[in-house]
C-alpha cells in the first residue's frame, strides 16, 4: 500500500453537543465523527502505516452527561475545503444535538496551548440561590477542598478549590414563582485545567464537603466556553488567533 | 440518567432514526429487540420493518430495547414505563407492540417490558386499551411456550406481513374498531398466515404428550402459513440503516445477498425454514452497498447470508466491490463461509489491502462419520487443504468452529475434533516453515430445533457435554508443542439444555418462564445473568404438576407419531420428508443440495408456492466515479 497523500490544510472546528446527545460519550463521538467525514465526503488525510487514522485531534472533551457549547477539534485534510460549507456539510451529516458551529482555517500554533480553563454553568434545580450563594462562599473563603474521586487508579483524594478562578451565584438563579414552581440556583464557575482535572463535579462535591449542600436532583452542568485565560479572568476564544490570521492575509 | 451506565442508548438521536407526528398517523407500532440495545440495535431484520413501515405515511414505528437491570429499578422506582427511543413515548400507548425473537433466551426480557410498559402479562387479560403483542423472528416458529402472553405470532419475513397487518388495523379502525380487540385478532386470524395462539386450544393424552391443537372458532385455519418475500431485488431494505451513536456489536452496513439456504445441514434451523433460496442481485447490491455507504458512514460492509459463498453472483461480487472500494478505508466482510478453497480466494479478494487477521470455518463436527449424521459435507481432507492454503496466503490465524452434544455422538466423535486440530497445525508449519500460525478450536452446544430433521432427537445431558469438553482439552494438549498453537473455546452444557426447553416446548412451559421471570430471570443470553439453578428450580416447582418435567421436553426422543407443539405451524416442510431425512441422518446417509442436483421433495415450494430465485444474471459491477466535493445539503 502506497504512503497517505500529505495535509494540506489544518481546520479547527467548534461544536456543541445538546439535549438528550450530552450522554455521547467522548468515544462515541469520535466514532460519530469519523462517519460524518465519510458521510459528508471530507477529504480528511490519514496517517501512515498499517492502519491509517484520519488526522483529528481533540481539545480536551466534555464528560459524558455534560452539555457544551464549547468543544474543539482538528483536522487535517488531503484537499482544501470552504470552511463554511465544511460547517453545513459536517453539521448535516451528525445527529441533530451534536452541532458543528464554526470551522476556521488553522494558523499556527497549537489548539490545545491556546486552552487552559473552562466556564461552566451549573443549574441546580430546587435549590435555594441563597443556600447555593452561602456554600459558594465557604468554598471559597476555604484555602483547600479536600474532594474524591473514582480514577482509573482507584479513590483518590485531591484539591478543588485552587483551580477555580471564579465561582458565584448568578442572576439568573430565580425563587418559586409563577413561571417557576421550583427554586433553581444557576452558579457561574471558571476552573482552570490542571492535572488532576478538576471537573464541574468536583466543584459540586467541594460544595457538599464545605457547606453540605446536597441537591435533591442531579445538577444539569454546561460547558459555555474553553480558551485562554487572561489576568483579568476572561477567557479568550481559541479560534480568535487563526480568524485574526484569516483576516490579515 | 446520570445515575445509569451507558445513558446514551436508551436516547434515541441516531442517524436513520424517524420521529413522526404521532396525530398525524393511524397506525402506530412499537418494534422491541428483546435484549440490550447493543444487540438489538445492529439487528436486521428490525431495521427492515422499521425502515418499510416508517415509509407509509399513516404508519409510525418507533424502537424499544430491554433495559439494563439498573435502568429498570430506576423506572420502577419513578414509574416511569417502558419506552420507545425514538420519542421516547410509551410502549402501551401503540396499536402494536412487535417483538423480534431471534432466539429463546429473549423471552424473560419480553416480560420486563410488558410489566414495565403496564401491559398485562397474560393475552387473555389484556384488554381495547393494550397493544397487541405481536412476535416474529426464527423463535416464532414456535412460540408455544409464550403463547398465553402472545396476542399473535408471525412466522417468516416480515416486510409484506407487517404492511398487511397494518392495512388490517387501519380498516378496523376506520370502521369504528368495531368488536373492539377480539374481532382486530379474529381479522389478523383468518388471513391465515398469522397466528393468534388464543384461538387454538391444546388437548394432552394422559401421558402427558400432545393429543392434538385445534382452531376453537369457526374461520380460523387448522395451520397457519409461513410467509415468504419472492424477488429480494424489489425490496432492498435498509436503505437508511440506523447508525448509533452509542458502541454496538456490529458497527457496519450490513446487506443480506441471498435468503435462505438449501445445504441441508440437519442442525440448521434458519437453513431449514428460510427456503427457499433467493437471491439479491449482484447490480442491487452494489446499489445498497454504495447508497447504504454514502448515508451511513460506516466503514465496513457484510456481505450477509447463511453461507455467503454460494451465491451465483459471489466471484463478481467480491472482486467488483474490492475494486470499487480499493482506494478508499472501506472493509468488506464475508461472514458465514463454508470450508472450500473457493473461500479463500474470495477472502483474498475482499481483504486485498487489509490485514489478514482471521478466518473462520465450521466443520460443525469432528468426525467424517458425524459430519454425514449432520449432512455437512466436508471431508477431512478438504478442511486441511482448504485452512493450509490460508496459512500459505498469509493468514496466520484460523478459527474452527463445532457442536458438541449432537444426536448419535460419542466421546471419539468429539476426540476427533483435537485430532483433526492437531492435523492442521502440523499441516500449516509444515507449508509455511513457520510456527507462527495459530487455530482456535470453539464449541457450541447443540440444540435440537422445532421444523428441523433433529426435531425428534434426544439432547444430550449438560454432564455429558461436561465431560466431552473435558476429555477434549486433554486430547488437544495431549501433544504440547501442537496443543500451544491451538486456542480452545466451548459453553458449559447447561444453557443449552435450557435453550432446548424453550426451543421445543409447548404451553406448558410458559409457567416454567413466568417463574423464572418472577425470580429476577433477565437477559438469559447472557452468561453473567443467566442462573441454571433458577431455571431448574422453577421447572421442578411447576412441571411436575403437568406430570412431565426437564427431561420429558430435552433429553426424551420423540417418535413419529407424537404431536409436536408446532405441527399446526406451517414451514412448508413435509413432516414425512423430515422424517425420512432424521432416519437417512441416523443411517449416516447424506442429502444434496436442490440447487445443483433434483430436488429432493422438502416440500417448501409446492406448499407454499414459491420457488428457487438465483442468477448469474451475468452482469458486473462498473467502477464508481469519485466524488471529490463536500456533500453539503441543499
Amino acid at each position: 500500500m502506497g504512503g497517505q497523500a500529505p495535509v494540506v490544510q489544518r481546520i479547527r472546528i467548534r461544536y456543541a453537543k445538546r439535549g438528550p446527545l450530552r450522554f455521547t460519550s467522548h468515544r462515541d463521538f469520535a466514532r460519530a465523527f469519523e462517519r460524518a467525514l465519510r458521510r459528508a465526503a471530507v477529504p480528511i488525510a490519514y496517517s501512515q502505516g498499517f492502519t491509517p487514522h484520519p488526522k483529528i485531534s481533540y481539545a480536551s472533551a466534555a464528560p459524558t452527561g455534560v452539555s457544551s457549547e464549547a468543544e474543539y477539534l482538528e483536522i487535517g485534510l488531503q484537499a482544501e475545503v470552504d470552511p463554511a460549507q465544511l460547517v453545513l456539510a459536517l453539521d448535516a451529516a451528525l445527529s441533530p444535538g451534536l452541532d458543528v458551529l464554526e470551522a476556521v482555517v488553522a494558523d499556527e500554533g497549537s489548539l490545545a496551548d491556546r486552552i487552559d480553563a473552562s466556564r461552566w454553568r451549573l443549574e441546580l434545580p430546587e435549590v435555594d440561590p441563597a443556600v447555593a450563594a452561602a456554600a459558594v462562599k465557604s468554598f471559597l473563603d476555604a484555602g483547600e477542598v479536600l474532594v474524591e474521586r473514582m480514577t482509573k487508579q482507584g479513590r483518590r483524594s485531591f484539591d478543588a478549590r485552587a483551580a477555580v478562578t471564579h465561582l458565584a451565584v448568578t442572576e439568573q438563579s430565580h425563587l418559586p414563582s409563577g413561571a417557576f414552581a421550583a427554586p433553581c440556583a444557576i452558579i457561574d464557575l471558571v476552573v482552570r485545567q490542571v492535572t488532576p482535572a478538576v471537573r464541574p463535579d468536583d466543584v459540586l462535591s467541594g460544595l457538599r464537603v464545605v457547606a453540605g449542600l446536597e441537591p435533591p436532583v442531579p445538577p444539569r452542568v454546561t460547558r459555555l466556553a474553553q480558551g485562554t485565560l487572561t489576568a483579568q479572568g476572561e477567557i479568550v476564544d481559541p479560534l480568535d488567533t487563526d480568524r485574526a490570521a484569516i483576516g490579515g492575509h | 440518567m446520570p445515575l445509569i451506565s451507558k445513558p446514551i442508548q436508551y436516547v434515541g438521536g441516531e442517524l436513520g432514526a424517524v420521529v413522526k407526528d404521532w396525530d398525524a398517523t393511524t397506525v402506530r407500532w412499537a418494534l422491541m429487540y428483546p435484549d440490550a440495545y447493543e444487540v438489538g440495535l445492529p439487528n436486521q431484520g428490525v431495521q427492515i420493518l422499521y425502515e418499510v413501515l416508517n415509509e407509509q405515511e399513516d404508519v409510525l414505528a418507533e424502537r424499544t430495547y430491554a433495559v439494563w437491570p439498573d435502568l429498570e429499578a430506576l423506572m420502577r422506582e419513578h414509574g416511569v414505563p417502558q419506552f420507545t427511543v425514538d420519542a421516547h413515548r410509551p410502549v402501551r400507548d401503540f396499536d402494536v407492540l412487535g417483538l423480534s425473537f431471534s432466539t429463546e433466551l429473549g423471552y424473560t426480557n419480553m416480560f420486563t417490558a410488558l410489566d414495565l410498559a403496564g401491559i398485562p402479562l397474560l393475552s387473555a387479560e389484556r384488554g381495547d386499551d393494550d397493544p397487541i403483542v405481536l412476535a416474529g423472528g426464527h423463535a416464532s416458529f414456535n412460540p408455544e411456550p409464550i403463547a398465553d402472553f402472545l396476542d399473535a405470532a408471525v412466522l417468516g419475513d416480515g416486510e409484506e406481513a407487517v404492511l398487511e397487518i397494518s392495512g388490517i388495523i387501519r380498516e378496523w379502525k376506520a370502521e369504528g374498531s368495531p368488536g373492539g380487540r377480539d374481532e382486530l385478532l379474529l381479522r389478523l386470524a383468518r388471513t391465515e398466515s398469522i397466528y393468534v395462539p388464543r384461538f387454538y386450544d391444546v388437548d394432552y393424552l394422559p401421558d402427558g404428550r400432545i393429543q392434538r391443537v385445534v382452531p376453537n372458532r369457526p374461520d380460523v385455519p387448522f395451520r397457519v402459513s409461513k410467509r415468504t418475500t419472492m424477488d429480494l431485488d424489489a425490496w432492498p431494505y435498509p436503505k437508511k440503516p440506523l447508525v448509533p451513536l452509542a458502541e454496538t456489536v456490529h458497527e457496519r452496513y450490513a446487506v443480506e445477498i441471498f435468503r435462505g439456504c438449501t445445504r441441508g445441514c440437519r442442525f440448521c434451523q434458519a437453513g431449514m425454514i428460510t427456503r427457499p433460496v433467493r437471491e439479491r442481485s449482484i447490480t442491487t447490491v452494489g446499489q445498497m452497498v454504495k447508497e447504504g455507504l454514502e448515508f451511513s458512514g460506516f466503514s465496513e460492509v457484510g456481505l450477509l447470508s447463511l453461507s455467503s459463498a454460494d451465491h451465483s453472483e459471489i466471484g463478481d461480487m467480491c472482486s467488483g466491490l474490492a475494486e470499487q472500494y480499493a482506494d478508499t478505508n472501506v472493509s468488506l466482510s464475508l461472514p458465514s463461509t463454508r470450508v472450500d478453497a473457493f473461500n479463500i480466494d474470495l477472502a483474498q479478494e475482499l481483504s486485498r489491502n487489509g490485514r489478514r487477521t482471521g478466518l473462520t470455518f465450521a466443520p460443525e463436527g469432528g468426525s467424517e462419520r458425524i459430519r454425514k449424521v449432520i449432512n455437512k459435507m466436508v471431508t477431512e481432507e478438504d478442511l486441511i487443504r482448504t485452512v493450509v492454503t490460508a496459512y500459505s496466503n498469509g493468514w496466520r490465524q484460523v478459527k474452527l468452529y463445532f457442536m458438541c452434544g449432537l444426536p448419535t455422538e460419542t466421546d471419539d466423535d468429539v476426540l476427533q475434533i483435537g485430532r483433526m486440530a492437531h492435523e492442521v497445525i502440523k499441516a500449516g508449519r509444515a507449508a509455511t516453515g513457520t510456527k507462527d500460525i495459530r487455530c482456535t478450536v470453539s464449541i457450541g452446544g447443540f440444540v435440537p430445533k422445532p421444523h428441523t430433521p433433529f426435531q425428534w432427537a434426544p439432547m444430550a445431558r449438560p454432564e455429558v457435554i461436561d465431560h466431552r469438553l473435558k476429555l477434549l482439552k486433554q486430547e488437544i494438549n495431549s501433544d504440547r508443542s501442537l496443543g500451544r498453537a491451538i486456542g480452545y473455546r466451548y459453553h458449559d452444557g447447561e444453557p443449552s439444555l435450557i435453550e432446548g426447553l424453550l426451543s421445543r416446548g409447548d404451553r406448558r412451559v410458559g409457567a416454567v418462564i413466568r417463574r423464572v421471570w418472577e425470580k429476577g430471570g433477565r437477559f438469559d443470553g447472557w452468561s453473567e445473568h443467566f442462573s441454571y439453578a433458577r431455571w431448574i428450580e422453577s421447572a421442578a416447582e411447576v412441571l411436575p404438576g403437568f406430570g412431565v418435567d426437564l427431561d420429558w421436553f430435552t433429553t426424551r426422543e420423540r417418535d413419529q407419531s407424537e404431536v409436536l407443539p408446532w405441527d399446526h405451524l406451517d414451514s412448508g416442510l413435509d413432516k414425512d420428508w423430515l422424517w425420512q431425512d432424521w432416519q437417512d441422518s441416523l443411517s449416516e446417509y447424506e442429502q444434496d443440495d436442490c440447487r445443483w442436483t433434483p430436488c429432493f421433495d422438502c416440500g417448501v415450494c409446492p406448499s407454499m408456492d414459491t420457488e428457487i430465485q438465483i442468477g448469474p444474471t451475468g452482469k458486473k459491477l462498473l467502477p464508481l466515479t469519485p466524488v471529490n466535493n463536500l456533500r453539503v445539503p441543499a
